[in-house]
């Protein structure tokens, strides 16, 4: 018990200082509508022979993931100033509860652009949400897990390096796969109205796979990156 | 002895690949229902070795992690080195074949891609390895990627039996395959052995290699302090 209000107070002082700037925060959510926007040049969404709705769900999970590593960038890396990371490895709580506070801060924080974003998207691509909203929701909440456990764990891993902001998408991405895959192809269903069946439900287990196993090794072995 | 044990096991090595290039040249049938499936002899092991070496260098890092002795660092860099080396050589040969048997020379197949992955994996394991100086902290860093790294590619082996695939099903009977004529499996077998000997000389070599820049190190300080 001790152990999730720990985190949690870890989660609510890294979204507290998170809100008096939104610094992460406006930045990712910019991004975000700049890859949206990028993407329109990479094929015409006008064009009625193109079915939007088959790549849609490719495009999401790609802007979501670049937005994702902005501001998982920042977690760790906003702790170095006045060596706020030696202090909070040094507190009584232990690294696992670091860890996991911070992967709950950056959740919330990569949700929140992921809710704004998502609206963004379907209006500029016209695509619909409401036929299979709960399973949209469902798939959004996992995968952006899975995004924050992995990436929360590299940036941790990556905070005192030289090159920090380039390792860390280089490790995260490649690691992501077998999620952004899963997400990509569930997402692709949904948003054409197709529901979760015994075709698609592989991919559903295959995420929720990924995110209970990466979230117990992250919590396990986290130490071994923050303390030694 | 050691460099003894590496003369052996390369010439067991190049022994094996010998006989293994001997069987499917000249032994084995010519015309299979399959096109070039000769390279599937280098294709298979050179898979099955980089997994292997993936794995090794797992354990390798849950040694350090457990007694702290940066020699077992060392070896899983190495070993990581190696196996990517082989990973490549499946990428290549399974080019090669696919530009043969399908027209072109890459497809966004699962396998394929799953192969990719891996490869960018531990590419990424290595380049962190590059941007750490500090020996404690690039070996406690790398070996919680290794750890995490080898689940991943759990993920990955698993993922022939998710995703659909053009990649040609599994024939070896170990994955219930069993598709292949008599004596055409074992030479895989043979040639993944060759494969480990080759290997683990190179680590040998590379340890060597490892060993000497560390004492040309300390001499250059033990130079300086003069």
């Amino acid at each position: 018990m001790t152990f999730l209000r720990q985190s949690l107070a870890i989660a609510a002082k890294d979204l507290r200082s998170e809100m008096r700037t939104k610094e992460a925060l406006n930045a990712s959510l910019a991004f975000a509508v700049v890859i949206f926007l990028l993407f329109s040049f990479a094929f015409d969404p006008a064009n009625l022979n193109i079915d939007v709705n088959d790549y849609a769900g490719g495009l999401l999970w790609l802007a979501f993931a670049f937005a994702g590593a902005l501001s998982l960038n920042r977690s760790f890396a906003r702790e170095l100033q006045n060596d706020c990371l030696d202090a909070l490895v040094a507190s009584p709580a232990a690294p696992g509860v670091l860890f996991l506070g911070k992967a709950l801060a950056n959740f919330a924080l990569l949700l929140a652009v992921e809710i704004v974003s998502l609206a963004v998207f379907s209006v500029m691509y016209d695509v619909r949400l409401r036929a299979q909203l709960g399973w949209i929701i469902m798939v959004i909440l996992l995968t952006t897990w899975a995004i924050t456990v992995i990436g929360t764990a590299f940036s941790a891993l990556t905070v005192n390096l030289r090159m920090r902001e380039l390792m860390l998408p280089i490790l995260t991405y490649p690691f992501l796969i077998p999620a952004l895959l899963a997400a990509i192809l569930l997402t692709a269903d949904l948003f054409a109205g197709k529901p979760i069946s015994a075709a698609n439900a592989i991919w559903l287990r295959v995420l929720v796979a990924f995110d209970v196993i990466f979230s117990l090794l992250a919590v396990v072995f986290i130490d071994i990156v923050l303390v030694g | 002895m050691r460099e003894k044990i590496m003369y052996l096991l390369a010439a067991a090595g190049i022994g094996l690949v010998t006989w293994t290039l001997y069987k499917v040249w000249f032994v084995l049938p010519k015309e299979a229902n399959v096109a070039a499936y000769q390279i599937l002899y280098f294709h298979v092991p050179a898979a099955f070795t980089a997994f292997t070496g993936f794995f090794t260098a797992l354990v390798l890092s849950g040694l350090y992690l457990g007694t702290g002795n940066l020699r077992y660092d060392a070896l899983a860099a190495g070993v990581v080195e190696v196996a990517l080396a082989f990973a490549s050589i499946n990428l290549i040969t399974g080019m090669i074949w696919a530009r043969y048997a399908w027209g072109i020379w890459w497809t966004w197949d699962a396998r394929l891609t799953s192969m990719l992955t891996c490869w960018l994996i531990y590419a990424g394991y290595l380049i962190l390895r590059r941007a750490i100086d500090e020996p404690t902290q690039r070996a406690r860093l790398s070996a919680f990627l290794a750890i995490l790294g080898c689940v991943d590619v759990g993920f990955v082996y698993k993922s022939i039996e998710w995703f659909r695939t053009q990649h040609p099903s599994p024939v070896l009977s170990i994955r219930s395959g069993g598709g292949m004529g008599p004596g055409m499996e074992t030479p895989i077998y043979w040639n993944w052995l060759a494969m480990l000997c080759l290997g683990t000389v190179l680590v040998m070599v590379r340890m060597r290699q490892e060993e000497i820049s560390r004492e040309i190190d300390s001499l250059r300080r033990l130079a300086h302090a003069y």
